[in-house]
C-alpha cells in the first residue's frame, strides 16, 4: 500500500501529464486466485482407463481448468480445481472419481 | 477453448460447483473472443472481476444493476457508427433479479429498439449475490430469505414472472430457455442466438449450491430434475412462434423439491406440493412437453 | 456564423459540429428542443450519428455511458427529475473516467412539480465528480460546449463536463450567437482519441469491484484531477481565445466591476445579466457595487474568489437553489474560501431567489442590496409572498 503512496506522490510532484488511479485490468495482466487451495473435501482423480474424449468434463467445469485432447489425455489443473465434483458426476464412462484430499499423491 | 487466451479464465472466486459460472463459460466459449460484454451487478460480475483480478479474454463492462442492457445498446450504438458492428457480438448479461425486476425496464427499451444483442439471463431464482432474497423469478412456495418458510407461511406466495414470455411478446427474433444441466443445449442456443441479428433473450437456469442447498455435485442432477419434472421446460420461440421444445417422460415434482434443502419445508405438505405438481402440469400442457407414446 | 436563434438550436448545432457518434436522450421540458433538433439533423443527414431514444434517463446516460466506454464521443441532455433519475448513472460515468458531455438545462425540482428554471437539480448533484461549468447566456452556452468536449477529452482531465444552462431563459430565448463554423471547430477540437475503451483487439474490463484495498486511491485520483482542471480551464479558454476570439479569462469566476467595489453580489448564470444592469446604474450614481460570476461551480475556485473578493466589506451571495436544512450551496463555498484567512469581507450574507422560475428582477436585486447590511442574514429568502405563507393545515 504505501508503494502506491510513494508512486502517487513522486507522480504528482513530477508534473503529472496522464491521467491516473486504479481502474481497468487487462485479461493478460491478471493472474487470478489460486483457487486449488480451497478444496477440503476431495479431489477428481481420471483414471484414464475408459475415456471415450466425449469432452463433458471440459464442458461442465465451472472453473475450465480440465484439459486434454484424445482419449486419456483429460486433466485437471489442480492450482484450481474447488474439487466440486461435476467432472466425476458428468462422465459417462465413470472414469474418474472423488478421491479424498490427502491421499492423492498426483501432481504439483 | 483456446489455453493461451481463454475468453473466461480460471481462478475466479465462485462458489464450488456455481451454476452461474458453468453457464457464463460456455455462453462466451459459444460466442467466441469478438465478442464485448456488459454485465449487470452480481455473483458473476462479483466473482469475475474484483479489482486487480478478472476473469474475462474479452472486452468488458460493469456498470451498476439493472443497466447492463441499457449500456449495451449504447456500445452496439458506438460500433455501428464505427462500422464494426457486423464483426463484433454484443452480449449483455445478469441474474434473475436485475434482469426480471430492477432491470425489466432497461431490458424492454432493448427488445422494443430492435438492437443487435443478444440477452441473457442466469436464473438462480433469487437475489443469490446478497444473500437468497426473493426475486420475481423465485419459483412459488420457494423458501428464502424474504419469504422465509414458518409457521404460517409455505414459503414465496407468487409464481414464477414469465420473463420468456414477456420478452417474446415484444417481438424478438428469438427467445429459448436453457439449462446448466444440458450444457451442450446451452452452447446451441447460444450459437444459434448470435447468428441471428435483432434483439435475443436467452435464460438459462442454474443451481445454485449454497442458496438452494444441495451438495456441490449435485447441480447436474438438481438442474436435470426442474426440466425432467416440467418446472422448468426448455424451449425456443422463434418469431414469436414455440418452434421447439425438450420433450420429457414427466417425474413427479417431489423428487425435485427433495433434491434441494430450499423445499425441505414442503415434504411433509401434500397439499402444497399438490399445487407445485399443477403448475408442472401445466408447463407439460402449454408447451406440449410429453414425449409422445 | 451568427445567427438570431432560440438557444436550444444553437445547441444543438454546436453539438452538430462536434460530431458526437452517439446521442442518446429521454424527453424533458425544458431540454427538448435541443435533442428534437439534434434528431432532425441526423434524420436529415447533416450529421452522422447513432440517435438512441431510449425509454428513461437512467437508460439515456447508461447508452452513452456504453458508447463513450467503446471510444465513441457522445451526448446527452436533460434537467430535474431526469438528471435525479440518472443520478447513479452520473456518478458511474465519473468514476469511470468517461469524458461524456451533458447539457442540463436548470429546471426546478419536485416537490411540488415545476418546469420552470432554478439550480437546484444541477447542484444537487455536484459531488458527483462532473465538472459544472454555467452559462449565462446563449453565446456561453454555444461556446462552453465546444470547451467542455476539449477539456474532457484531454488524457490529464478524462473526466464528464456538465454545462449547465437556465432551463426556458437560455433554452427557449432567442438571442443573435455566433455559432462557430465547422472549419474552426475542427481546429480547436480534435478527433477524439480514447485513453482506453472496449475493443476486441485489445480486451479490458472495466468497472471492476474494488474492495476497501483499492477503492480510495480511485476517488483521490478524480479528486487530484479536478483540482489540476482548476489550470485546465484557464489553458483550453485561451486556446479558445486563440481561435475563436472570445476571451472567458481563466473560465472559473468573472469578475464585473469587482476592483474597488464596496459591495459585491455573487451568483451565478443568467441572473448575472439582470444583476449586471444593476451594477451599471449603481456605478452611473457613484456606488460601488460589483458583480463575481461563478462560471466553474465544479472545481469550485477557492482560491480565485478569495484573490477577487478579499477587499471587499460586503458580500450578497445570490443563490437560486438551497441546500433544506443547510446554509446556501453556493454561499457555503463562498464562505469556506475566506475561513482561516488574513483578508475577507466583514459580512457574507446569504440570499435565496428565483426559486421555481419566480423571476428575478430589477428590483429583486436592489432589495438584495438593501438586505446587505452590516448584520450578516443567512438563507434569506427574497421576492416572498405573504398571503401564500398564511396557508395552514389542520388537518379538520
Amino acid at each position: 500500500m504505501s508503494l502506491l503512496l510513494i508512486k502517487l506522490k513522486a507522480s504528482l510532484l513530477a508534473g503529472r501529464d496522464k491521467m491516473f488511479g486504479p481502474l481497468i485490468v487487462k485479461p493478460k495482466d491478471s493472474k487470478g486466485d489460486k483457487t486449488g487451495s480451497w478444496r477440503t473435501q476431495g479431489r477428481p482423480e481420471y483414471l484414464h482407463k475408459n475415456c471415450i474424449a466425449c469432452r463433458m468434463c471440459v464442458m461442465i467445469c465451472p472453473e475450465g481448468c480440465v484439459s486434454g485432447k484424445e482419449k486419456n489425455t483429460f486433466a485437471v489443473d489442480f492450482n484450481y480445481c474447488k474439487g466440486c465434483g461435476l467432472c466425476a458426476e458428468i462422465c459417462p464412462k465413470k472414469d474418474i472419481e472423488m478421491v479424498p484430499e490427502e491421499q492423492e499423491g498426483g501432481e504439483k | 477453448m483456446m489455453e493461451n487466451s481463454p475468453v473466461f479464465k480460471s481462478g475466479h472466486t465462485a462458489c464450488a460447483g456455481c451454476g452461474q459460472a458453468i453457464a457464463a463459460r460456455l455462453v462466451i466459449e459459444a460466442a467466441g473472443p469478438n465478442t464485448i460484454v456488459a454485465n449487470n451487478t452480481g455473483c458473476l460480475e462479483v466473482f469475475t472481476t474484483k479489482y486487480p483480478e478478472t476473469a474475462w479474454g474479452v472486452p468488458w463492462i460493469h456498470s451498476l444493476f439493472e443497466n447492463s442492457a441499457a449500456v449495451a445498446s449504447g456500445i452496439e450504438a458506438a460500433l455501428i457508427y464505427l462500422g464494426k458492428k457486423d464483426v463484433t457480438n454484443m452480449i449483455c448479461q445478469g441474474g434473475d433479479g436485475s434482469s426480471g425486476d430492477i432491470g425489466l425496464q432497461a431490458l424492454s427499451g432493448m427488445l422494443e429498439r430492435g438492437h443487435d444483442i443478444l440477452y441473457v439471463c442466469y436464473d438462480n431464482e433469487a437475489y443469490m449475490n446478497t444473500g437468497v432474497q426473493r426475486s420475481g423469478l423465485t419459483p412459488f412456495d420457494t423458501n428464502t430469505t424474504t419469504s422465509p418458510a414458518g409457521a404460517c407461511s409455505s414459503g414465496n406466495v407468487r409464481p414464477k414472472k414469465a420473463m420468456p414470455e414477456i420478452c417474446n411478446a415484444h417481438g424478438i427474433p428469438y427467445v429459448a430457455t436453457a439449462s446448466a444441466g444440458f450444457p451442450q443445449d446451452l452452447t446451441r442456443k447460444v450459437k444459434k442466438a448470435i447468428s441471428i441479428k435483432g434483439p435475443k433473450y436467452i435464460q438459462v437456469h442454474v443451481p445454485c449450491p449454497l442458496g438452494w442447498r444441495h451438495e456441490t455435485n449435485q447441480m447436474l442432477t438438481v438442474a436435470r430434475l426442474a426440466v425432467e419434472t416440467g418446472l422448468y421446460p426448455l424451449f425456443e420461440y422463434e418469431n414469436g412462434i414455440l418452434a421447439n421444445r425438450k420433450q420429457i417422460v414427466p417425474k413427479p415434482v417431489v423428487e425435485y423439491l427433495k433434491s434441494q434443502g430450499r423445499f425441505k419445508h414442503l415434504l411433509n405438505n401434500p397439499e402444497e406440493i399438490k399445487k407445485i405438481q399443477e403448475i408442472a402440469d401445466h408447463n407439460i400442457q402449454k408447451y406440449n412437453l410429453k414425449v409422445e407414446a | 456564423m451568427k445567427e438570431f436563434v432560440e438557444g436550444s438550436h444553437a445547441i444543438a448545432e454546436i453539438i452538430k459540429a462536434c460530431q458526437p457518434g452517439v446521442i442518446s436522450a429521454y424527453p424533458i421540458t425544458p431540454q427538448t428542443h435541443i435533442v428534437e433538433d439534434l434528431a432532425q439533423m441526423v434524420s436529415n443527414g447533416e450529421l452522422k450519428a447513432q440517435v438512441v431514444n431510449v425509454e428513461s434517463e437512467h437508460s439515456a446516460a447508461s447508452v452513452v455511458l456504453g458508447g463513450s466506454a467503446t471510444g465513441v464521443r457522445v451526448y446527452t441532455a436533460t434537467s430535474s427529475q431526469g438528471l435525479f433519475y440518472m443520478q447513479e448513472v452520473v456518478f458511474n460515468i465519473a468514476g469511470m473516467r468517461l469524458p461524456v458531455v451533458m447539457t442540463c438545462a436548470n429546471r426546478a425540482i419536485s416537490a411540488p412539480i415545476n418546469i420552470w428554471n432554478d439550480q437546484q437539480d444541477s447542484i444537487s448533484l455536484r459531488d458527483a465528480g462532473w465538472i459544472q461549468i454555467y452559462a449565462e447566456d446563449n453565446q456561453e452556452a454555444v461556446d462552453f460546449h465546444l470547451i467542455a468536449y476539449r477539456l474532457a477529452e484531454d488524457k490529464r482531465v478524462m473526466l464528464p463536463v456538465m454545462v449547465c444552462m437556465d432551463g426556458f431563459i437560455l433554452t427557449h430565448g432567442m438571442e443573435t450567437v455566433d455559432v462557430p463554423e465547422q472549419e474552426k471547430v475542427d481546429k480547436f477540437l480534435p478527433k477524439y482519441n480514447p485513453l482506453y475503451k472496449l475493443d476486441t483487439a485489445a480486451p479490458i474490463s472495466m468497472g471492476l469491484l474494488a474492495d476497501p484495498d483499492y477503492y480510495m486511491e480511485a476517488r483521490f485520483a478524480i479528486q487530484e484531477t479536478m483540482k489540476e482542471s482548476l489550470g485546465y480551464l484557464s489553458e483550453v479558454s485561451s486556446e479558445f481565445k486563440s481561435v475563436f476570439g472570445r476571451d472567458y479569462k481563466d473560465l472559473l469566476v468573472e469578475e464585473y466591476q469587482t476592483k474597488d467595489a464596496e459591495k459585491v453580489i455573487v451568483a451565478m448564470g443568467s441572473v448575472c445579466g439582470t444583476i449586471k444592469e444593476v451594477i451599471d446604474e449603481q456605478r452611473a450614481k457613484g456606488k460601488k457595487i460589483g458583480l463575481l460570476r461563478i462560471i466553474s461551480f465544479r472545481p469550485f475556485p477557492y482560491a480565485r474568489v478569495y484573490e477577487a473578493l478579499k477587499d471587499v466589506s460586503r458580500i450578497a451571495v445570490l443563490d437560486k437553489s438551497v441546500s433544506l436544512g443547510a446554509y446556501a450551496p453556493i454561499a457555503v463555498e463562498i464562505k469556506a474560501a475566506f475561513y482561516g484567512k488574513k483578508k475577507g469581507p466583514k459580512v457574507i450574507s446569504s440570499f435565496v431567489g428565483g426559486l421555481g422560475g419566480r423571476d428575478i428582477t430589477l428590483e429583486s436585486v436592489y432589495e438584495v442590496l438593501r438586505r446587505l447590511t452590516a448584520k450578516e442574514v443567512n438563507s434569506d429568502f427574497i421576492d416572498l409572498k405573504p398571503e401564500l405563507l398564511k396557508e395552514e393545515y389542520d388537518g379538520k
